[in-house]
């Protein structure tokens, strides 16, 4: 007789996406198996800037930047309920975040932004505040003369990514889901228990399955009918040495974390496949935060890295749930940490429910559907 | 805890912590302290621990030490000269150079 390992829920990705996903469900009573490619895959999670920022975002699209909020207001929650789990402190630090902006034409535009997504949102969104040059300076000293202004948002700020990304897998392991490195899956097929899931490391059946995969969600949900429409977006980041406290704050461009080093960004390329840091962009990159903060100049810049973001077509979060094969369940975002409380306090509820519902169905990706048509 | 396998032709004098020390011309400031038998290069800018050279070659950064007031600088990567001031460091430098403490 042949056997085959059978389990009700298999979430597949062991990113910040699949392992909130995964605490998520395992909070609500069940232990899903979690499969994971090695190391050498594209991980956005170890890629990470480690903002909580949610400012500006979902433009033209209110549910999205209505989501942003709600998880910047869960945070606190969620962070304390890792720490009680775990004993790990993530160390969050929500006291704001700012918006640089290096000309009044800059301002402008971000202004004229953040007023439509408070219009779109009925006000929904998170509160903001447009700061002049000199209000800027008086709440940060330190900025440089070709600093325009910012904007400031009170809820946003940073986390220790790699230290959420390690408590929410000790969290999921405690509670019973099992973790599976070097398990990349190269098929899932609908059968009619649920799903058949294939690697060079054998087969599981899924009740349910859960598609976490970050980048390689583009090539597995087409096998559930399900779509994941992704554009290649690298980034660069630098870090520098350990440095004494200096910018508390959160920000797009420059986030000093909990250990004292300082991250340096945020480029986005769409056309390089190449794993590599080059220094054309680096330099841009350091000059450009030397220009908000010229005492950065003294820095050593001690690592660069790059990343691929997990980047839907239109910049928004995918989640979707499949109608022609029930049981199958997609969920691509960039803002993986950010978005991360929604996915464990509301997404997996919802996935163990067996349907996605208020908060979520703006973002299936038949939105897509019409793009593609022109 | 370590000894010259070669005899100095020229040596100097430089601080370190205010205390005199000799050096041979030519040695880095890391393998300096270490003939003259300092342990302890500093305390980690995290968690406060102990720390020493570890690869004497650039890459471990362990050997982190103020010299002449700029900090975080690699003893192994600097030359040790006649008159250097050279500091353990305890916590992490300020953005502008020096140590914050």
């Amino acid at each position: 007789m042949e056997f085959r390992e059978r389990r009700d829920f298999v979430v597949i990705g062991g990113g910040l996406v699949g392992a909130s996903i995964a605490w998520g469900l395992a909070r609500a009573g069940v232990k899903p198996l979690v499969l994971d490619e090695g190391d050498l895959a594209l991980r956005a999670s170890r890629a990470n800037f480690a903002l909580v920022f949610m400012q500006g975002k979902g433009l033209g699209f209110p549910a999205y930047a209505i989501a942003c909020k709600t998880a910047a207001e869960r945070w606190p929650r969620f962070a304390a309920e890792l720490e009680a789990e775990t004993g790990i402190d993530v160390a969050l630090r929500q006291l704001g975040g700012f918006s640089f902006c290096m000309s009044q034409a800059e301002m402008d535009q971000q202004g004229v932004a953040r007023e439509r997504i408070a219009r779109e949102t009925g006000g929904r969104a998170a509160k903001y505040q447009v700061l002049t040059r000199q209000e800027t300076r008086e709440r940060l000293p330190g900025i440089g003369a070709s600093v325009a202004g910012s904007i400031f948002c009170a809820q946003d700020g940073h986390v220790n990514a790699l230290r959420v990304f390690y408590a929410l897998h000790k969290a999921m392991a405690a509670r019973g889901c099992e973790y599976r490195a070097e398990h990349k899956v190269q098929s899932i097929e609908p059968t009619a228990e649920g799903f058949s899931i294939k690697g060079d490391w054998g087969e599981v059946q899924a009740g349910k399955v859960i598609l976490a995969a970050g980048i390689a969600n583009e090539r597995l949900a087409p096998m559930v009918g399900l779509a994941s429409p992704l554009k290649r977006d690298k980034g660069q980041v630098l870090v520098t040495e350990k440095c004494a406290p200096f910018f508390p704050y959160g920000s797009a461009t420059i986030c000093q974390g909990d250990e004292g080093g300082i991250k340096l960004g945020s480029s986005t390329e769409a056309l390089s496949e190449s794993i590599l840091t080059n220094q054309s962009l680096t330099a841009v990159i350091a000059r450009r935060a030397i220009q908000v903060f010229p005492r950065l100049a003294a820095l050593n810049v001690v690592r660069t890295w790059t990343g691929f973001r997990v980047m839907p077509l239109d910049g928004f979060p995918i989640y979707d749930q499949s109608a022609s094969a029930p049981g199958a369940f997609v969920a691509s975002c960039h803002s993986g940490l950010g978005l991360a409380p929604n996915h464990a306090f509301e997404l997996a509820p919802q996935i163990l429910a067996g349907r996605l519902e208020a908060g979520f169905i703006a973002f299936t990706a038949g939105r897509f559907c019409v793009l593609q048509a022109h | 805890m370590f000894y010259k396998l070669i005899e100095p032709q020229e040596s100097l004098t430089f601080t370190f912590d205010g205390k005199t020390l000799t050096a041979a011309r030519g040695d880095s400031v890391a393998a300096a302290l270490l003939a003259a038998g300092v342990a302890v290069f500093r305390h980690s800018a995290v968690a406060g621990e102990p720390r020493a050279p570890y690869c004497m070659m650039g890459v471990c950064f362990d050997c982190l030490v103020t010299i002449d007031g700029t900090a975080n600088l690699q003893g192994c990567q600097v030359e040790v000269a006649e008159g250097m001031a050279v500091e353990s460091q305890h916590g992490p430098r300020a953005v502008d150079g020096r140590v914050s403490e």
